[in-house]
């Protein structure tokens, strides 16, 4: 790799030789922003933005190259850039995806691809959404260890059966694309939603916590997994595969189990 | 003991920030409301629908296809039917499950639809004082049901009335 090359919009590189490197293959695409600033004015807009993209690029690839070689002001989260850190969840073309997980060749690049701010939260400018209310609900359902026995001298032991079991709902990253998916969330926002629901299952069904009934007391409210309507829209939401709506079943049917 | 110290919206001390133009809600979760108000109504939701599965399958069946089927439907065939405890305890269950069943549904859309608390406290006081009058009603009519009715001694016309 030369030193002296432009930095790519995209960090894939392939070797020369493998595939026919340096031919991949590239397409023009039109990617439409969602724009808001309420310094300068209180409406949305849509911004067009006509892009030569690489097969191998993907929505923020495209949105890298808008800020650093368009327009500078595009603002959006984004921080490994690689589906680990959850910063990036975004509305493109109608579902929540993280723009780097989403490769333009796998939509539909013949109509513009329309790149929108997660819904139901407060919108601070373009694609920034402020993430307080879901952090709120997330914090509210003490999503940490609570252990009221010693402490041991090293690691609480578990076994591979009694971790398989909440083995799913560990891999959550909290990008929020399951709440801001969800219609019930949408309405006036006060529903726990998904992601809170999946880390407290996360701690619910863990065998070395003690404080699972809290918790599920805290979900048997008026806001919490009564009101999932199983549309399963965070499932399919969800960049890391988890089964989210199965998840809040399980946990409406330990809230039963309990009470009954 | 843990709870104390996590900020929570419904500490009360979060009234939402609005002085920056955005946009969308606010946390306003109104107040604890623990109780197993939600988890009952979801119960229900589940066991009404299946017994409603039965009771309106067998109605279904009893009225429309057994015998002369749909034909032999006139009021002498309602009149009929409720004369034996069995349907009038079957219909009974029916209307009640149904109607409950039905404005528990509609409770869930209102309060996933509508926006506003007013709009929201009208839309079921509305909902709640029809199912009210709705129930009341079709319980007399199945429990005080007279098909031969006899008013200052003279019998109303009905040819299945005995004489």
């Amino acid at each position: 790799m030369s030193a002296e090359l432009a930095e790519p919009a995209s960090k894939i590189e392939l070797p020369a030789g493998v595939g026919g490197g340096g031919e991949i293959p590239t397409f023009d695409i039109t990617l439409r922003v969602r724009r808001y600033n309420p310094e300068v004015s209180e409406e949305a807009r849509w911004d067009d933005f006509k892009l030569t993209m690489y097969g191998t690029d993907r929505v923020l690839d495209a949105l890298h190259k808008i800020k650093w070689e368009v327009d500078g002001s595009v603002s959006f989260r984004r921080s490994c850039a690689h589906g680990v850190c959850g910063s990036d969840a975004m509305r493109i073309n109608g579902r929540n995806r993280l723009a780097c997980k989403t490769l333009l060749k796998d939509l539909d690049t013949s109509k513009p691809i329309t790149v929108e701010p997660i819904k139901g939260l407060p919108v601070e400018k373009d694609l920034i959404v402020d993430m307080e209310p879901f952090f709120q609900s997330f914090r509210e359902v003490m999503p940490f260890l609570i252990n009221k026995g010693h402490e041991p001298t090293k690691e609480r032991l578990q076994s591979a059966e009694d971790r398989e079991r909440f083995d799913d709902t560990t891999k959550c990253i909290l990008c929020a694309a399951c709440t801001s998916s969800c219609p019930v969330f949408w309405t006036d926002g006060q529903y726990f939603g998904p992601a809170a629901i999946v880390n407290a299952h996360r701690f619910i069904f863990d065998s070395r916590d003690d404080a699972g009934d809290m918790r599920l007391e805290i979900l048997n409210d008026k806001e919490g997994v009564w009101r999932c309507r199983t549309t399963f829209n965070c499932s399919e939401a969800c960049p890391r595969g988890i089964q989210v709506t199965q998840a809040i079943a399980e946990v409406k049917q330990a809230i039963l189990s309990r009470k009954i | 003991m843990t709870a104390t110290q996590i900020q929570s919206p419904r500490s009360g001390n979060n009234s939402g920030k609005d002085s920056s133009g955005k946009i969308g809600p606010q946390y306003r979760r109104s107040g604890s409301s623990r109780g197993n108000f939600e988890m009952l109504a979801w119960l229900f939701m589940r066991l009404s629908g299946v017994v409603l599965v039965v009771l309106i399958f067998g109605h279904l069946t009893v009225n429309l296809l057994v015998g002369e089927g749909i034909h032999a439907i006139d009021f002498g065939f309602v009149a009929g039917k409720w004369a034996d405890p069995f349907w009038q305890v079957w219909d009974l269950a029916m209307l009640w499950l149904a109607m409950l069943h039905g404005t528990n549904g509609v409770r869930t859309i209102i309060n996933d639809y509508a926006e506003n608390n007013s709009t929201r406290l009208w839309l079921k006081i509305v909902l709640y004082a029809a199912t009210t009058v709705i129930i009341i009603l079709g319980t007399l009519v199945i429990f005080t049901f007279n098909p031969c009715p006899v008013v200052d001694g003279v019998q109303l016309p009905g040819g299945f009335c005995p004489a």
